[in-house]
């Protein structure tokens, strides 16, 4: 019998790059191409619906210029419009949101994650979940029918009666306004900070934990100082996504804020949104000038969270020092 | 024991009761939410509310059948454009881009996730239905897909990210290419994460009404194949709610629960169907 | 990856399947518009759709101003409005299609003021000047002789007026607006009339369902809402002053008396304004609504063209039956035969 001697290709990985045609065979080259078209797909339907924005505002930009951010009046009939009360709306609305729901979001993760046995963890996640499923016109009538009434009846005179001398609580209660429009959008984005920051939380090494442990700190800072600055970048992603969501909900906040486009210190007055006036009037906005305007508004929203997400980038890159184990930006 | 030490320890008890707390009430305001919607929803659903068509105005007994169908249709649709593009793309964040390009695409989708849905909506108008000049099930689809591209990206990237250092070395040592890698030991390790981000952004979409409003814009009757314009459960919810019909409301929250129970379902059944152990053990 | 892909393969099969035209061949025709008319709409379309099989309209109750842009984008088959299209909407309809649209008045109905003021449970009655001072912002308290002049006997409070008014697009703001710059100059010039405005001042409530939640919720406010809404909904609502200086309470005979001064003088294109009209009873705050359709439509679609002249020929005889049950008023004779006539415009 002949005997074949066959060299068997080695298995390991060599040290420096391998072919071209090597790196093929292997389906990395494909891979990475495949994976790429895809990535590139979400950049250029980004770029598509900018273009489309700004085509399709092109009336309001020429006639109106940088004075549509400066302007108060939105007049259909008259054909004036200004886009700074529905800015100020957005602006505000959804940092009351943040301010409600980051901290609860963050506590109450951090108890799902950390301190909550397996199967009670699992079952709230379960059910928290649900609460993301929940559709907005939902919030919005709860909204209407438990939130501004006790709003109107309890708490909102409660505050004034105590803090009322800040301009931030004064003025006629209506139960509605900027404050039970923050106050629904918190409870609208709570489930995702809680969600993503505890997945992200249990992700966390043990290692990590038992390290501080072992060094004596108490469980909270082992959490607060170790686990969760490991987390930092996936609890911020999470928060993004919270801010996302409250600047562009629509149908709660338009049925909460009481559609007037005012600008006012007091968190109690009634306010407009960006995302509201779109929905209140985009479907009936004839004449040229106004679907633009309108159109324009939401090119407004798109730069607003274009900001705002540089902003927190360049805080991620400015705070982190200590690894996030993922360490990108 | 020292005070330092004593305070610390109080600090500690004190911040990690804070945090269960913290649970409580997001819970609390979740299981009140839900009762409201199960004691308002259930004592409307029928029978009807599932087989039949919407009668005419002001009438009571209509159903919402064609409605939950087109749901159905229009989700369909969503995730087949929604997932594969947020799941490919995000793996080619995590495992193949260099900094800028990745830089450049998770700015486009942060950017994307904040387009209120309703512009969504208008730029599916422009692209879908007035080319074909009709309102279809196909716009609608495409108007939801676009939104869940953007959860689905930007969570599945932080999963995948987040598989520790060890299993991605451990794997190339034994010889894996790339690819095998990512199929075979990354993605299952992150498989928990990647399901939760999937899942967020289907729910997220599934009760979305403004970009439906000119896209799908609704429908009477049963809707047929994908060019016809559909009814859909958030849409009548919409609709049904501020009208001013006893019955019309009570059948919102019947649609209303129901959605609820759809999301519910498609969650049961994805866990169950994709379950596998937990590659990554929870400490 | 087996299972994923075996998943992947079940849900396109799942979606062929529910992609299948089924055997049914039904002509759908798709129109968009006022949700002021849609209870009878609704109605009659589930009547006609009884008597001729194998057609189906789809109505979207999406509001006027919706209606005349799809049907002017040609998404829709016809639209539906409580206001008549302006010149210059009418002109860019012309000049897109290359043809005219057609209007068809309906029905009738009207707007009325609403109120929830703790302890006065009697109806109000409102004078233009009243009226318009109380949108207009110059009137904000509820015992301005503005009012109570008009109310003796009625124990106003000295409390501030909350406004409520709609915050989408909506004909029931473009009847309650026309009516407003007919009244007052003031008005006119600073407002004007559409289905959206720049209001003075007040809250926004989305729908009539909106506006009532708001009524409801703030004492001492007013708002308006359709006349349909309030009395299927037993919202309390006041009489408003005439051309000829009585207080009329909207209803089926005070409406119908708004059109009938109107039926005498009808263009020919159906575009009239019956806000604030002459008659001893006519209620000042009425309009007609309309439906429009192109006037021409393609060789392809002359089933769709035959149906919806079928369903307006229909709506205007035995369709008129139904509208007083759903407190819709019915269109003068002299209009009706008008119209019929008019069908044979749409080729």
């Amino acid at each position: 019998m002949a005997t074949t001697t066959t060299t068997v290709p080695s298995a390991s990985p060599v040290a420096g790059s391998r072919s071209f045609l090597s790196r093929l065979r292997d389906g990395d080259e494909i891979a990475r191409l495949i994976t790429f078209l895809f990535a590139a797909t979400v950049v250029l339907i980004t770029l598509l619906l900018v273009f489309e924005l700004w085509k399709g505002s092109a009336l309001p930009r020429h006639k109106f210029g940088f004075a549509f951010f400066r302007t108060t009046t939105w007049d259909p009939i008259f054909d004036k419009f200004g886009a700074l009360p529905f800015i100020f709306g957005t602006l505000v609305t959804a940092v009351v949101s943040l301010l409600i729901a980051v901290p609860l979001g963050i506590g109450a993760a951090i108890f799902l994650a950390e301190l909550a046995p397996a199967r009670v963890s699992d079952t709230l996640e379960f059910f928290i979940d649900l609460l993301a499923a929940v559709p907005s016109v939902i919030y919005g009538l709860l909204g209407v029918f438990i939130v501004i009434p006790l709003m109107r009846d309890y708490v909102q005179p409660a505050i004034q009666q105590t803090l009322g001398f800040l301009p931030l609580f004064s003025g006629p209660i209506y139960g509605l306004g900027f404050l039970t429009a923050g106050i629904v959008l918190a409870i609208m984005v709570i489930p995702y900070i809680i969600s993503v920051s505890r997945e992200v939380l249990l992700s966390v090494p043990r290692d990590q934990r038992e390290a501080a442990l072992s060094l004596g700190s108490t469980r909270w800072e082992s959490t607060w100082k170790v686990v969760v600055p490991f987390a930092r970048t996936g609890i911020m992603g999470s928060i993004f996504l919270a801010l996302a969501r409250a600047l562009g909900e629509t149908m709660a906040v338009t049925m909460v804020i009481g559609n007037t486009p005012t600008i006012s210190a007091s968190l109690f007055s009634p306010g407009y949104s960006i995302a509201a006036v779109i929905a209140n009037e985009f479907t009936e906005a004839t004449g040229d000038l106004y679907l633009q305007s309108l159109i324009e508004l939401g090119m407004v929203l798109f730069l607003l969270t274009f900001v705002l997400n540089g902003l927190a980038r360049l805080l991620i890159v400015a705070t982190s020092q200590r690894g996030g184990g993922t360490g990108h930006a | 024991m020292s005070s330092r030490l004593r305070w610390r320890k109080f600090v500690s008890g004190f911040m990690l009761t804070m945090t269960g707390v913290c649970a409580f009430v997001s819970v609390a305001v979740l299981f009140f939410i839900l009762g409201y919607l199960i004691y308002h929803g259930g004592t409307s659903i029928s029978w009807s509310f599932f087989t039949r068509l919407p009668v005419p105005v002001g009438e009571v007994g209509g159903g919402m059948a064609n409605a939950i169908v087109g749901s159905a249709k229009l989700l369909l649709l969503a995730t087949l454009i929604g997932v594969p593009i947020g799941f490919f793309g995000a793996i080619y964040l995590a495992e193949f881009s260099g900094s800028t390009t990745a830089f450049v695409v998770r700015y486009a989708a942060d950017l994307l996730n904040g387009v209120p849905s309703i512009v969504i909506g208008i730029f599916a108008y422009s692209l879908v239905v007035l080319p074909f000049k009709h309102f279809s099930t196909l716009a609608g689809g495409v108007a939801l897909g676009v939104m869940m591209i953007p959860i689905t990206l930007r969570s599945t990237e932080e999963f995948l990210l987040a598989v520790p250092r060890p299993l991605r070395e451990g794997a190339m040592a034994l010889g894996a290419s790339k690819w095998k890698t990512i199929a075979t030991v990354i993605v299952p390790a992150a498989y928990r994460g990647i399901l939760t981000a999937i899942l967020l952004a289907f729910a997220r979409v599934a009760g979305e009404t403004a970009p439906l409003l000119f896209t799908a814009f609704g429908n009477e009757y049963w809707s047929r194949g994908w060019t016809q314009p559909t009814a859909s459960l958030p849409e009548m919810i919409y609709r049904y709610a501020l009208s001013p019909y006893e019955d019309w409301h009570r059948q919102a929250w019947a649609a209303g629960l129901v959605l609820l129970a759809l999301i519910l379902v498609v969650n049961i059944v994805a866990r169950g169907i994709l379950a596998r152990g937990i590659a990554v053990p929870r400490s | 990856m087996k299972k994923f892909a075996g998943l992947l393969l079940v849900v396109l099969v799942l979606g062929a399947v529910t992609g299948v035209v089924l055997a049914q061949n039904a002509l759908l025709i798709n129109g968009a518009g006022a949700s002021f008319p849609n209870p009878i709409y609704s109605k009659w379309i589930s009547e006609y759709t009884k008597k001729s099989a194998g057609v189906q309209i789809n109505y979207q109750s999406v509001g006027s101003g919706a209606g005349i842009k799809q049907v002017t984008d040609g998404t829709v088959d016809f639209g539906a409005s409580d206001g008549p299209m302006n010149d210059d909407q009418l002109k860019a309809y012309q000049d897109k299609h290359g043809f005219p649209i057609l209007h068809f008045p309906t029905v009738l109905g009207a707007a009325v003021p609403t109120y929830n003021i703790p302890g006065v449970t009697a109806t109000l009655n409102f004078t233009p000047e009243a009226l318009a001072g109380i949108f207009l912002g110059k009137i904000t308290m509820w015992n301005d002789p503005a009012i109570a002049s008009a109310n003796k006997g009625v124990n106003l409070p000295a409390k501030g007026i909350t406004v409520v008014h709609r915050s989408d697009g909506s004909g029931t703001t473009y009847i309650w607006t026309d009516y407003l710059s007919k009244v007052s100059e003031e008005w006119k010039s600073k407002v004007g009339s559409g289905t959206s405005v720049n209001w003075p001042v007040g809250l926004g409530g989305k729908n009539s369902e909106g506006v009532t939640a708001q009524i409801k919720n703030a004492p001492n406010s007013i708002g308006y809402v359709e006349l349909i809404y309030a009395s299927s909904n037993n919202v309390p609502y006041g009489t408003v002053k005439n051309s000829s200086g009585d207080f009329i309470k909207a209803d089926l005979a005070s409406v119908s008396a708004a059109a009938a001064g109107a039926a005498k003088n009808m263009p020919d294109d159906f575009r009239v304004s019956i806000t604030n009209a002459p008659g001893k009873t006519a209620y000042p705050i009425s309009s007609f609504t309309w439906l429009l359709v192109p006037s021409k439509f393609s060789s392809s679609d002359a089933n769709k063209r035959d149906a919806i002249k079928g369903f307006l020929n229909w709506a205007l005889t035995d369709g008129q039956g139904y509208t007083e049950a759903l407190a819709y008023a019915k269109l003068p004779k002299p209009v009706v035969d008008k119209e019929l006539k008019a069908i044979n415009n749409i080729q």
